[in-house]
């Protein structure tokens, strides 16, 4: 049986971790090598490496930042932020990445997942969703791109049927209202997601406190659970949060 | 000095990393000269079987002779999956054939791809378990397993709906389902069996 995971989320501008909230008010949180080194060393399942820089001008130097990253994270590590092409893909991979994940290009162009998927496996193509509910109807919830920045037609459990379909072989699930708020996931978007398709669901957005992660994974589905603040911040240690889980009979891998 | 085998497939140079962080040589390489010297040989491989074989090319050959010839050799993922007679990935491929058995799907009753962390039960008498508690997590990301047939094999299992081998061992020839370099510490230490292992046969 596979164990539920826990994955830390480096969110990276101009060489450094930030964290903000509703994707607005960034605080620095630490260099992105010593922290991935640290996930690495005490246990994360996982780690996802976001560049919200993502201009045209940045492609390079984040190349070279997910090498040295890659130098000292010895669990699967997962590039997003910016990704247009399927030879940026490939790019990515090569330097150190297991997977990649793709958000604004994968709405303007869905082709993109199914032709990246055929070159590189449904394994290792991470399809994220910044979701926004909605204000007008319950339960549903709409999908943003650029960053959070424009809202879409889209509606956020339709297109992670789509992205299924097309190849994505995850969903990172990000709820713009909870994110950065440590109030906890939106685990109703969550099971909606979740419930949909058959590929694993990662929750993010929201982890505030140890049964937030519990939430996400029983009341929301998720087989993983992200989170950033808690853990940069050192108000939880990876242990601390595997050790909570298996305490509830979550099957983690500690 | 190990080498790990440049065949033009996906993220080798993770392995390449693992091996520096324990403080071993491993350098990347297609030369024969280079695999001939080497310690110990490792044969990495994120790709689809029959591309990997076809990238192997000539190389595949020189492989299985030193391999037979005792210089250990541990294939990871595909470069496991190798070991074997054949695989059914996307039509029929042969392998080396260092290991008896056949690469068939993952049953569709189950998840597919495999992806994740999942326990892996350690024999005691695996020489690549050395200093490792009886059971642990590993990182693994497939569609294909192999279901081996060799009765000189010595064979670690995972459970995945059923009994589903995750390392085997023939002699000094190992091959790792998982990915020992992706899976944190107690992947780290695998790798650092190998290469004591291949210390071991040089000195």
């Amino acid at each position: 049986m596979l164990t539920k995971r826990i994955i830390p989320c480096l969110d990276v501008k101009d060489n450094r971790v930030v964290k903000g909230v509703h994707f607005a008010n960034l605080r620095d949180a630490g260099d992105p090598v010593e922290l991935g080194a640290r996930y690495s060393d005490e246990g994360a399942d996982e780690l996802v490496f976001l560049d919200i820089t993502a201009t045209i001008r940045s492609r390079k130097t984040i190349v070279e930042l997910v090498e040295k990253v890659a130098e000292n994270v010895f669990i699967p590590f997962t590039v997003g932020g910016g990704i247009q092409t399927v030879d940026q893909i490939d790019q990515l991979l090569r330097s150190g990445a297991e997977k990649v994940s793709v958000n604004t290009a994968a709405v303007q162009n869905p082709h993109l997942l199914a032709e990246a998927a055929r070159r590189f496996g449904n394994q290792c193509i991470v399809l994220a969703i910044d979701a926004r509910r909605s204000k007008t109807q319950p339960l549903r919830w709409q999908v943003t791109v650029k960053a959070g920045s424009e809202p879409t037609d889209l509606d956020a459990v339709e297109w992670a049927v789509k992205a299924e379909k097309l190849g994505a072989g995850e969903i990172l699930l990000t709820s713009m209202d909870a994110d950065g708020t440590k109030t906890g996931y939106d685990n109703e978007l969550n099971k909606a997601v979740s419930d949909a398709v058959n590929i694993p669901v990662i929750a993010s957005g929201g982890a505030g406190e140890l049964e937030h992660l519990y939430d996400a994974i029983v009341e929301g589905g998720a087989d993983a659970v992200l989170m950033a603040s808690i853990t940069h911040f050192e108000n939880y240690t990876i242990t601390q949060m595997k050790q909570y889980l298996a305490s509830r009979g979550v099957p983690v891998n500690l | 000095m190990l080498i790990v085998i440049d065949y033009n497939v996906g993220n080798v140079k993770s392995v390449c990393n693992a091996f520096r962080y324990i403080g071993c040589v491993a350098k990347l390489s297609c030369k024969p000269q280079d695999i001939n010297a080497a310690a110990g040989l490792v044969l990495p491989g994120v790709a689809a079987f029959g591309y990997a074989v076809s990238a192997l090319g000539p190389l595949a050959e020189l492989i299985k002779e030193l391999a037979l010839a005792g210089k250990p050799l541990l294939g990871i993922c595909v470069g496991y999956q190798m070991l074997f007679d054949q695989s059914a990935e996307y039509g029929r491929h042969k392998g080396l054939g260092l290991v008896a058995g056949n690469v068939v799907p993952i049953p569709s009753s189950q998840t597919v791809p495999h992806m994740g962390w999942n326990l892996v039960k350690l024999p005691e008498d695996m020489d690549l378990f050395t200093g490792l508690p009886r059971e642990k997590h590993f990182y693994f990301a497939h569609s294909f397993y192999a279901d081996v047939a060799d009765t000189q094999a010595k064979i670690a299992y995972t459970d995945y709906g059923f009994p589903m081998p995750a390392l085997v061992q023939k002699g000094t020839i190992y091959g790792t389902q998982f990915h020992p370099e992706k899976s944190g510490k107690v992947g780290l230490k695998v790798l650092e069996n190998f290469s004591k292992i291949c210390q071991r046969k040089t000195t």
